[in-house]
Parts: C-alpha cells; sequence; structure tokens
C-alpha cells in the first residue's frame, strides 16, 4: 500500500499524477518533450536512456514501464534491453549513444560526476551539445520520476510482460493526452 | 565553463533553460506550481526543503539560491535556514517539519529508502497526504535540478550578493522563464 491515499488500482506514478493533477500537467508536459517530440535522438534511443537510468535508480515501474516502450520503438525484444542494462559497453549499440550512456550513468550518482573527458569522448562520436543537454535533463528528470514514484510506496505490476504488451499504446499516446485509468 | 555552448555570464539552471526553452518552460512551471501553488507547507518551509536537499546532493547553486529565497520568505525567522542547514535536528522548527525533512532527506538518497516508519513519524506530529506528497516531489525534484545544473557544469557564482538578489527575486517574482 502506498504511504498515502491514492486512487484505487493505479499503477506507478499514475497514483500520484492522479492524486495531484497541477503537478501532474508540468511533469507529462516535460516527458513529452523530452522523450517524443522531435529530435535528432530517436524515440527509442531517448526511452533506452530513461530506461537505463531508471534501472540504475533500481526503479521497477520505471524501468520496465519505459523498457516496454522502449521496445516497441526499437522493434527488439527483453533480451536486449536488459543486456543494454547489465553492460551497454559489451552491446553492439553505436559508439555515439554508448557515450550518452556514460554520461547518463554520472548523472545518476550526481551532476559532478560528469566529466569533462566523457563529454569530449561523447562530442567525438559525433554527439552535439542539443543531445548532451537532453541526455544529461533525461538523466536528471528520471532520478526525479523514479524518487517519485518509489518515495510514495507505489505499487507496480511484477509481470514485465505487462509493460511490453502496453508499449505500442504508451508510445502511440504519449504523455499528453492519455487515460490516467486506461 | 559549462559542458555546451550556454549564454556567458548568466548563472546555473537560467543559462541552460535558455539554452533549451522548450523543456525550461516546463521545468519553470513546475517550479512554480510546486513551490508557490497551493500546498499546506508555506513557500517559506518548500524553499527551505529545496534548499536541505540540494546542500545533500552538493549542488551550491541551487542550495545558495533556494536558501536565499527562503531567507526571504522566513522574513524576520531567517536565520532557521542556516540552523536547519547545519543541522536541521537541533534547528528551531516544528517536529512536522522536522519530521518531512527527515522523508526528503531519505528521498535524496533514493525512493526506496523512505519506510513506513519515517511516514509514521511525520502523521504522528500532525503530516497530512498533502504535506508528505509535495514533500516527496520537492526532493524528487531537486534531485533533477541538482543534476541538471551540475550535470552541464553550469556557472556557480561565489558572491553571496548574487545569491541574495536571486533570492528577492524568487521570493518577490517566484519562476518566470528568463526571456
Amino acid at each position: 500500500m502506498a504511504y498515502i491515499n491514492l486512487p484505487e488500482g493505479l499503477p506507478g506514478i499514475r497514483g500520484p499524477m492522479a492524486f495531484r493533477q497541477e503537478t501532474a500537467k508540468p511533469l507529462n508536459e516535460l516527458a513529452e518533450v523530452l522523450l517524443r517530440t522531435d529530435n535528432s535522438l530517436t524515440q527509442g534511443e531517448r526511452e533506452l536512456i530513461a530506461t537505463y537510468v531508471s534501472s540504475l535508480n533500481d526503479c521497477f515501474f520505471c524501468q520496465n514501464s519505459h523498457g516496454g516502450i522502449a521496445q516497441h520503438y526499437l522493434q527488439c525484444d527483453m533480451k536486449y534491453i536488459d543486456e543494454v542494462k547489465k553492460d551497454f559497453e559489451a552491446t553492439q549499440i553505436p559508439a555515439k549513444l554508448k557515450g550518452l550512456l556514460s554520461i547518463a550513468a554520472s548523472v545518476q550518482k550526481g551532476g559532478k560526476h560528469v566529466t569533462p573527458e566523457q563529454i569530449s569522448k561523447a562530442k567525438e562520436s559525433g554527439a552535439t551539445d542539443r543531445e548532451i543537454h537532453d541526455t544529461v535533463l533525461i538523466a536528471a528528470a528520471f532520478c526525479m520520476f523514479n524518487r517519485y514514484v518509489d518515495g510514495l510506496g507505489t505499487w507496480a505490476p511484477q509481470d514485465r510482460e505487462f509493460y511490453v504488451k502496453r508499449g505500442k499504446q504508451r508510445a502511440e499516446e504519449g504523455y499528453l493526452h492519455f487515460d490516467l485509468y486506461k | 565553463m559549462a559542458h555546451i555552448s550556454v549564454p556567458d555570464g548568466v548563472p546555473g539552471i537560467r543559462s541552460l533553460v535558455m539554452f533549451r526553452p522548450e523543456s525550461g518552460q516546463h521545468l519553470y512551471a513546475l517550479a512554480q506550481v510546486l513551490l508557490r501553488g497551493d500546498s499546506p507547507l508555506t513557500e517559506a518551509e518548500r524553499e527551505l526543503i529545496a534548499a536541505y536537499v540540494s546542500s545533500r546532493n552538493e549542488c551550491m547553486f541551487c542550495m545558495s539560491s533556494h536558501a536565499a529565497a527562503a531567507r526571504y520568505l522566513f522574513k524576520d525567522k531567517k536565520q532557521v535556514v542556516d540552523f536547519v542547514l547545519a543541522d536541521y535536528k537541533s534547528a528551531p522548527i516544528s517536529e512536522k517539519l522536522k519530521a518531512l525533512l527527515n522523508v526528503a532527506g531519505k528521498v535524496q538518497k533514493n525512493g526506496k529508502e523512505v519506510l513506513p516508519d519515517d511516514i509514521s513519524e511525520a502523521r504522528k506530529h500532525g503530516a497530512s497526504d498533502r504535506d508528505i506528497h509535495d514533500t516527496v516531489l520537492i526532493a524528487a525534484t531537486f534531485s533533477m535540478f541538482n543534476r541538471y545544473v551540475d550535470g552541464l557544469a553550469s556557472f556557480t557564482p561565489t558572491d553571496p550578493k548574487a545569491y541574495e538578489e536571486m533570492g528577492v527575486r524568487l521570493g518577490e517574482k517566484g519562476y518566470v522563464l528568463p526571456k
């Protein structure tokens, strides 16, 4: 049971969002602009960064819901996502994305853990200022979302397939105009 | 020097939201509703929680600017801010606020650090669902802002006067996206 009285049956962040809609609005607008709007980083890459950071923060709900969405965009299976989470350097993902994931990992520890070397390495692999900015902000934002979800003791369905089945729908409906109860 | 090309001499998060206002506008809207909107916690208390979390994340820019805003809002009780930043447990604040700062400190580490005992302690001293919700979200939000500001190595002024001015502006005008 959550630490506060949330509407029944809503998983993860949906309960707190239903509890207080005025704060849900900017949170969802932030997610929409960071993860879905047009960007040189694909939606799949951005959802992957979110999933990865959420796994570092050990947030079950967030890493699985965004993992399910990433699976849809990347047209990959759960094994692929799990391999990235476990050791992205050992995977075949492009060098630029590896550079951005290592920056995201540093942000998760703390802003000052990002080193100039990580930044130059990412730039050498072709990352733009905008891509670096967005990677840092996505990582920082998920450090917020993960804490919101876990700090209030919310409930999450434990079957990982639940999130994979909903990945396509979540990707299509986006973060702005969705029904909290569906 | 910041890790990306942001406007020269503009401090902290301001330089970053000028670089990318599409996301910046929502960050400011979140800060405005969370720290200035309706809440059972006063604006001063909410700024204090923000400053406390930022000090734990060792983010000098955020801690200094929000401590300054808290001092402005606490008015003649402004010394309370420095007492809390030094050691909230012995600070002249209510037991409820101490319990909420404990929750905020746990959220700062990781959401899972918050335990049922932390919540019941807060409830014992009169904390409502909204007190708890807002405390957790402020702590979570500043865990984002602190990482954003330091993760891009944005400019952190060292002159206390600069923060005093920020405190007045934040206290009087709130969170208005720079043009």
